[in-house]
């Protein structure tokens, strides 16, 4: 097999100082006024974005890319896509390349879908007569048909990213390169954006994919390359780099993560959030959350004086921000006469966390009679929900089917070979979490 | 097994060059049309009077310097009608005015596109230097009727009309790229840009001819390339106005220099436009 990409010894850095944004002459003369004969600061002012990056991907590779924020998986994708220049090394790609860094790239609010649809190929590098050959099958996978000539300010964000989905579906390359594009859009449009990863990577294309999305880099990828501070860290199988991946956040999920030390929270402060912990229901810590798990959620809080009658509660957001759920104290009509001053924690029993593998955040929240407004985190620690055999029948369900699942039962009547049932207690349904307050 | 594809050619992190700049021109072509495209479709868009606003603008500024200068002033105008004499300057000026502010943000307003595809940046300005001939055709039209009013019959220098036009465009297309690429990290341009093409009007022949100043300093007025190319498109459509050949030759290598320098700085700066815009 031939190599669709090789990567030798790529190294990007960026002086911070020419990073901002708005720069001044004046700054620069200023600067030069002050100290004429000193030259421009040292290392500190120098971020690696990528050091010394190596590696080959051969021809119909399906090759996952994952690390925290700011490691320097963006900056590699834009180094391949041409869009930034690497300070040294060198990068060789064969044959069409198409990089999905956003979708919708160049869209013109004030143009309509088909207008659009031809710009947005263009600058995606379709050929003109390709696109009007297309034009019909990218509308129709996109559902906008009615509104193909609707301004697309007029669109809703949904049809916005179908549209501009479609377009790179059909950009038939050799190599697709796409950023986190799932991050965005709902259940249903992720679903089509993976199916149509799946088709390329069984028709044999080259796919590059940045994701946060463990699920579906485990499910999608041939190989999964884990990016740290800039260099590779890892690079294997998508089971054996993502397990190392997720132990490194051993510190932020499973056990506890510390939140009397964040800053960015709203509320007067009598009482606020210390920390919140995962454990199982013998209080040990988790390490693993798999979908289906009980699971006690300990929110630990510190009174710096009495305070009557709070709620404590929190919400729970999928990675695109819809609100999963919001439960408190208050939801169950539990009345707190008084917390003394002090440190604490409440807990909540969780019998079946029915959410599906991915990513949640907590936003917690904590209120007064009255509701004065004690202390209000948002997105302060989050849950990495792993696969499970749910339905104990050898499908794990991951992100693609949804964010939540039901224990549930199927009764075939006369057209099965009996009735399947999960193994999930149905009683469990019935009942409602307990919740549990403690000192 | 797919071949090394030379639109994607090995990208190096040494500073040599190879970016094939004129013919990207032409490979992307199409992008270039479309952008352009864009541009004149977005431009009158929500615009009750639509592309009228092309005529509007220099009309306007006719009316105003024909009484203010024509008339009040006396400032003489060659012994052609004093509006024809300066719609037939503002046309181009319209042009050149609109495409400099344009074009010398293109880069910093199409920001998401630089930071998120690929494509040889130039088409940006390129762009607007091209989508901005419409305007000045509705331009050329209007000033068409202008002169059957007047009477005027163009004689055979008529025919150097695309000659000027395309000098014109030239021209716009150098300074654009010199701005366009230094806005990016400065962004002092869009300040001063304004006030720029406030003055280069005054210094430009539109409101009065070049003989109307004393010798010496039509020399130093040769320097603007918009003298040569404004008194050069007279020439083409007043028979009893000749073609200043020096002002035009003036211009032309001005223009070239221009046109180069701006290329060398914009190809020089280019690769870093995505990491600082």
């Amino acid at each position: 097999m031939s190599d669709a990409i090789v990567v030798e010894k790529l190294t990007k850095k960026f002086a911070l100082g020419v990073l901002q944004r708005d720069t001044m002459l004046r700054e620069r003369l200023v600067s030069l006024l002050r100290s004429p004969f000193g030259g421009r600061s040292g290392s500190e002012n120098i971020l690696w974005a990528l050091r010394d990056v190596s590696f080959r991907v051969a021809e119909g590779e399906v090759v996952g890319i994952i690390g925290r924020n700011g490691a320097g998986k963006s900056t590699l994708l834009k180094v391949l896509s041409k869009i930034t220049y690497p300070t040294s090394g060198r990068v060789r790609v064969a044959g069409r390349v198409a990089s999905l860094l956003e979708v919708g790239t160049g869209f013109h609010e004030e143009l309509t879908g088909r207008e659009n649809v031809f710009l947005n190929g263009s600058i995606l590098g379709m050929k003109k007569n390709e696109v009007e050959s297309k034009l019909d099958s990218i509308v129709a996978f996109a559902g906008v048909e009615r509104f193909v000539d609707t301004p697309i300010k007029r669109y809703s964000t949904g049809m916005r990213l179908r549209l501009g989905f479609a377009v790179a579906a059909h950009l038939d390359p050799d190599l697709l390169i796409v950023d986190e594009v799932l991050a965005v859009g709902d259940a249903g449009f992720q679903r089509k954006c993976l199916n149509t990863m799946e088709e390329l990577q069984s028709g044999g294309r080259t796919v590059l994919f940045v994701s946060h999305n463990m699920a579906a880099v485990e499910n999608l990828c041939s190989r999964c390359i884990w990016i740290d501070a800039g260099q590779v860290q890892m690079d294997g199988t998508p089971r054996e780099v993502i397990e190392a991946y997720m132990k490194t956040f051993g510190g932020f999920q499973g056990a506890a993560a510390d939140l009397s030390s964040i800053e960015n929270r709203r509320g007067s402060g009598e009482i606020r959030y210390t920390g919140i912990e995962y454990l199982n229901r013998s209080g040990e810590p988790l390490s693993v959350i798999r979908s289906g798990d009980s699971v006690v959620i300990r929110l630990r809080y510190h009174a710096s004086q009495e305070v009557s009658h709070p709620s404590f509660g929190f919400r729970i957001y999928t990675e695109m921000g819809t609100l999963v759920t919001d439960t408190s104290t208050w939801h169950h009509a539990i009345e707190i006469p008084l917390v003394p001053a002090g440190d604490g924690y409440v807990e909540l029993e969780v019998d079946l966390l029915n959410l599906l593998p991915g990513r949640y955040y907590f936003s917690l929240w904590l209120t007064g009679a009255g509701s004065p407004l004690y202390d209000n985190i948002e997105h302060c620690a989050f849950l990495e929900i792993e696969l499970a055999n749910v339905y104990s029948s050898g499908k794990a369900l991951d992100s693609r089917y949804g964010i939540v699942y039901f224990p549930q039962r199927w009764h075939l009547e006369g057209i099965g070979s009996g009735s399947r049932t999960s193994d999930q207690e149905e009683s469990q349904v019935e009942r409602t979490p307990a919740d549990g307050i403690s000192r | 097994m797919a071949a090394i594809d030379t639109r994607l050619p090995v990208v190096r992190g040494t500073s040599s060059v190879n970016v094939e700049f004129i013919s990207d021109f032409w490979h992307y072509r199409e992008l270039l049309y479309f952008l352009a495209w864009r541009e004149v479709k977005v431009r009158y868009k929500q615009a009750a009077l639509g592309a009228a606003w092309a005529i509007i603008q220099p009309l306007f500024t006719m009316i105003i310097f024909t009484l203010f200068f024509g008339r009040l002033a006396g400032v003489p105008s060659d012994g052609i009608p004093y509006p024809l004499f300066s719609f037939c300057a503002l046309v181009p000026w319209t042009y050149f005015a609109g495409t400099l502010s344009l074009a010398g943000n293109s880069l910093v307003s199409n920001a998401n596109l630089v930071t998120k595809v690929y494509f040889p940046r130039v088409l940006l300005p390129a762009a607007t230097v091209v989508s901005g001939m419409l305007d000045f055709l509705i331009g050329s039209v209007f000033l068409f009727f202008m002169m059957i009013y007047y009477h005027v019959k163009p004689g055979w220098n008529l025919l150097f009309v695309p000659v000027f036009v395309v000098s014109l465009m030239l021209l716009a297309l150098g300074i654009s790229m010199l701005l366009a690429a230094i806005n990016v990290r400065y962004r002092d341009v869009k300040y001063a840009l304004p006030f720029i093409i406030q003055i280069w009007l005054f210094v430009t022949p539109i409101i009065y001819p070049v003989t109307f100043l004393p010798a010496k300093y039509q020399k130093v007025l040769a320097l603007n390339p918009m003298a040569g190319i404004v008194e050069g498109l007279r020439a083409c459509l007043f028979p009893n106005h000749p073609m200043p050949w020096r002002l035009v030759e003036i211009s032309w290598s001005v223009t070239a220099l221009l046109l180069i320098a701006g290329a060398l700085y914009f190809r020089k700066t280019e690769r870093t436009f995505a990491d600082i815009v």
